[in-house]
């Protein structure tokens, strides 16, 4: 599974990123996790509200971040 | 707080308890609040009422309450107001409009549509790739921080209706103004061209249509933890000063150096405010000690917007994606506008 954060470093992008590692820990899942800085890559997903989750291309969340009991949820739907 | 948010009740019945409850014990600390620190000061500490000092100290003390207070119950509702708008929803509102009705509708969408500024850029690009014509996009990103909802509330609650509605018409003015006369200098050229290459794909999720009532509590919850986090120091600083001018600065101190007579007043207003970098309610309790002592609302009006409309932060932001020879007319148009508002509104109101 490839995980991206997308975000421009802001203090949310960075507390998804850590929440995301510690939903991926948790879960005992396999995940590469990146972040993605980029603007235009950023805007490229369709994405005008940061911090966002893209799970395998697909984008999950944007705009804020989520609950840790969210964040698992949006994790284990991705997985099939 | 924010372990609680995932707590909340889930049946209709325990949702309206729980918001009952809660504006309860917020009415009732509001209520209370003079009366504490009276009590406190005057009969527990037996401190003279008239003093100075006793003066600085209540203010302090009764309006760090109060302000808090105000920011909770005001930051809650709008967050949950907000929620049923998106970022994308008005992209979506805005596509294939015209200049005109477009800066028209984007200001006032501006003003509604969940936004943080941290996202100018994204949404710069966002809304320009998809469409959107470039002073209208400009109207949308000038409203949405000056035009702040909290400050609205907060307006509303220490100065009436009257200044608050004022406050919300000058601000849509200025947006509208501003955006169009960027969409008709032909500000494209001064746009990084990359902006324009952007190819916009994914899949565009509706972040907010699809949230239950409790997911929109949750949110504003921790939009109160997040935002009293962020501004607490200026929080602290704006009471400190606003209970120091209170209590010591003579009752026309301001009136006389900066007042409707000093013809200069707003300009040294802006100036100052410009650089500032604070939040909206961090300044208000400043604001509200600074009306006491005799300047005039459209100064304050003025410095107000100057403060969260304009600053270095986000103008660092937009150098992404603009010349600074735009950046130059952004921050001319918006100072001007904020500037002649501020005549404007001391000439009306005195």
């Amino acid at each position: 599974m490839i995980i991206k954060v997308l975000g421009p470093g802001c203090n949310n992008c960075k507390t998804l990123e850590r929440a995301t590692k510690d939903a991926v820990a948790e879960l005992n899942i396999t995940a590469t996790i990146q972040k993605v800085e980029d603007y235009a890559a950023i805007a490229g997903y369709g994405v005008m509200s940061t911090p966002a989750l893209v799970i395998d291309e697909k984008v999950v969340s944007m705009g804020r971040v989520p609950t840790p009991a969210h964040l698992r949820e949006l994790l284990t739907a991705a997985l099939g | 707080m924010l372990k609680n948010a995932e707590k909340l009740p889930t049946s209709r019945r325990r949702q309206v308890a729980f918001l009952a409850a809660s504006v309860f014990v917020w009415v009732g600390a509001y209520r209370i609040n003079g009366w504490v620190w009276n009590h406190l000061f005057y009969n527990l500490f037996d401190m003279t009422p008239t003093a100075k000092l006793t003066e600085t100290v209540h203010f302090f003390f009764f309006d760090l309450v109060k302000i808090g207070l105000l920011l909770i119950g005001i930051i809650f509702a709008v967050t949950v107001l907000r929620s049923y708008m998106s970022v994308e929803r008005t992209r979506a509102l805005l596509g294939g409009r015209r200049e005109g009705i477009g800066n028209v509708l984007a200001a006032g969408l501006g003003v509604i549509t969940p936004f943080c500024s941290c996202s100018a850029v994204p949404a710069f690009i966002g809304f320009v790739a998809a469409g959107v014509p470039l002073g209208v996009t400009f109207s949308f990103l000038i409203a949405s921080p000056l035009v702040n909802e909290i400050a609205v509330g907060m307006l509303f609650s220490l100065f009436g209706f009257k200044i608050a509605a004022i406050y919300i018409g000058a601000g849509l003015l200025i947006a509208i103004v501003a955006g169009w006369v960027i969409g008709h200098i032909g500000a494209q050229r001064w746009v990084e061209p990359f902006v324009f290459e952007t190819k916009l794909g994914g899949q565009v999720i509706n972040t907010t249509s699809a949230l239950t009532f409790n997911q929109r509590m949750q949110m504003g919850i921790e939009e109160v933890n997040s935002i009293l986090l962020k501004i607490w120091p200026y929080l602290f600083v704006g009471i400190g000063l606003g209970a120091a001018i209170h209590g010591w600065a003579p009752a026309d101190f301001f009136a006389k150096y900066a007042g409707r007579g000093n013809i200069f007043g707003v300009v040294i207003a802006v100036g100052i405010g410009v650089p500032l970098y604070s939040n909206a309610a961090g300044i208000m309790p400043m604001v509200q000690a600074l009306h006491e002592k005799g300047l005039p609302m459209g100064t304050l009006l003025a410095f107000m917007m100057s403060v969260v409309a304009l600053s270095m932060p986000e103008m660092i932001l937009l150098r992404r994606v603009l010349k600074p020879q735009l950046l130059v007319v952004f921050i001319a148009v918006v100072g001007t506008g904020i500037v002649a508002v501020g005549y404007l509104f001391n000439a009306l109101l005195s």
